[in-house]
């Protein structure tokens, strides 16, 4: 079975954002954008995740959702401030696949086996947030990485699967943003722990990282956001559509600051196909998106 | 290769399953009019039927039970009209299951449903459910998939699969496989108007919107539409 690579839309309001360590959103543009140049691109999957939900007690995602599920079939995963069994059916119906949760499963774990009871198991992807306390040892955090739980990721994934949770993303906070590789480590300890796929997130820059996270990671699905970000907007497809400005820090894209200050560390522009090219090199099974195919699609559209 | 809009009509069987939105939304997207119903009437009326299905399979059977869509269905696979069942709709379709017990299916299509092996030929575990991409291969006795559903499709091409369970066909209605965990299993099986994917062809990309699209073709426009002249004809449809 292929590895499947998953951009991942941090969302604001009604914008992708993209931050480091989870911290320091900079707006990057529409959703609608990113995720049809992705699915053009031959993503296996997207992840929604707003970023902001859980903070203010709300759920903007819903009509984000919806408008990408109109013209994108490949699953979509969504997350972020889902709090309740409605929370996931409001979503589902909107056209998600799956949701993540992190927050809510943390101070309810019947949560999980309720939504994994009413909508299986392959629905309910747990969302981890992991900060690194110490050697081998590392702490659940909630709310985008605002809120400490003294929750151990270990424990927590086991007990989580054991539940009915389904998948887990696992994002590691300290590498989030940074372009410094996955933390291989954490991502290979929840992945020998647990029977379920694991999603490595957090600190992609460059190709290697990803094939990293699969070889020594044993990661089933990586998901990264900056690499596949930068790229568009370095093309300015991403800039020349209208974004709404209403909300976050938009300077960056106003030109305000060179996109070098911007990516000052080590992530490199990267599009899908690229990376699928390498990690079948490095002898990664891939899905190969067949051309023919492909401009059937868009001649369909 | 025609890339038009096709126009058929579709029903989409609504009875309690959660993806039945993005199937719909993927036909939509091809040009299809599309119903969801759980009436047994509009099973009769319809002129291609999609069985849809994620979740248990002795839930799956108890819901189309209390629907009272056992019988209708048999009765619509016996008229010869387009029937595709997707996921879960793909295992109803067959005699049996061995999902938590023993469960009878609707016994359209010889076969059991069997769990997925939970280690692969070396003994090394496997993960289940099956989630993610397969490739999709011709079965041994079928060298390639002209007059079959995936016609048009290159062989190897992957769909997007989540599931723990799969059928096991006894003829051979098998038109394509995957490889899972070092194990063959049936992904796609065609037996006359019956049609079953254990993949997601809504989830998967363009290819999968070319299989959906692949099963539209076979559905004949509706009768009415030949005898539009019969105003009682035209009073039902508006109904």
């Amino acid at each position: 079975m292929s590895i499947r690579i998953i951009p991942r839309l941090d969302i604001k309001g009604p914008n992708v954002v993209k931050g480091v360590h989870l911290e320091g959103l900079r707006v990057m543009g529409v959703p609608e954008l990113f995720a049809a140049q992705y699915y053009q691109d031959g993503a296996d999957e997207l992840i929604y995740i707003d970023v902001v939900a859980s903070l203010y007690g709300r759920n903007s995602l819903d009509e984000v959702v919806r408008r990408a599920a109109q013209n994108i079939f490949i699953p979509l995963t969504v997350g972020g401030g889902i709090r309740t069994i409605d929370d996931i059916r409001r979503l589902l119906r909107a056209g998600a696949d799956k949701v993540a949760i992190n927050t809510a499963a943390i101070k309810n774990p019947k949560l999980i086996q309720e939504a994994a009871r009413a909508f299986g198991s392959q629905c309910i992807v747990l969302y981890i947030e992991a900060k690194k306390r110490g050697p081998g040892r590392y702490e659940c955090l909630t709310d985008n990485g605002r809120e400490s739980t003294g929750c151990d990721v270990f424990e927590w994934v086991r007990q989580a699967v054991h539940l009915g949770a389904g998948e887990i993303l696992l994002t590691s906070i300290d590498q989030e943003g940074t372009g410094k590789g996955y933390d291989l480590e954490l991502t290979a300890e929840v992945a020998q722990r647990v029977d379920v796929p694991v999603i490595a997130s957090g600190g992609a820059g460059a190709p290697e990282h990803i094939r990293d996270a699969v070889l020594l990671g044993k990661a089933d699905a990586v998901c990264a956001a900056s690499v596949f970000h930068y790229q568009l907007i370095q093309t300015g497809e991403a800039s020349l559509n209208p974004i709404r400005f209403e909300e976050g820090n938009v300077e960056f894209l106003k030109g305000r600051l060179p996109i070098a200050a911007f990516t000052r560390q080590r992530i490199a522009p990267l599009r899908i196909p690229e990376i699928k090219e390498y990690l079948e090199k490095a002898g990664i099974p891939i899905r190969r998106l067949n051309l023919e195919s492909m401009s059937n699609s868009r001649k369909m559209e | 290769m025609d890339r038009s809009p096709h126009p058929s009509r579709v029903l989409i069987v609504d009875y309690g399953s959660g993806n039945l939105f993005s199937i719909e939304r993927a036909l939509h997207s091809l040009g299809a009019e599309v119903e969801i119903s759980a009436d047994p009437d509009a099973l009769r009326r319809a002129p291609g039927v999609i069985l849809p299905g994620v979740g248990a399979f002795g839930d799956g059977m108890k819901n189309l039970r209390e629907k009272g869509l056992l019988t209708p269905l048999a009765e619509y696979a016996q008229s010869g009209l387009p029937l595709l069942g997707i996921c879960l709709g793909m295992q109803l379709l067959f005699t049996e299951s061995q999902e938590f017990g023993r469960h009878e299916g609707l016994g359209l299509i010889p076969g059991k449903v069997v769990n997925l092996r939970p280690t692969d030929p070396q003994g090394r575990r496997v993960k289940i459910p099956h989630v993610g991409w397969s490739q999709l291969m011709c079965p041994p006795s079928r060298p390639h998939w002209n007059d079959t559903i995936l016609m048009g499709l290159p062989v190897g091409e992957a769909m997007y699969f989540v599931h723990s369970f799969i059928p096991v066909p006894e003829d051979s209605a098998v038109v394509a496989q995957m490889i899972y965990g070092g194990h063959l299993y049936c992904a796609v099986v065609e037996r006359r108007n019956m049609i079953g994917c254990q993949f997601h062809p809504e989830k998967s990309g363009p290819v999968g919107l070319r299989f959906l699209r692949n099963f539209l073709t076979r559905i004949k426009p509706p009768k009415e539409e030949f005898t539009a002249v019969n105003p009682a004809a035209v009073i039902r449809r508006r109904e």
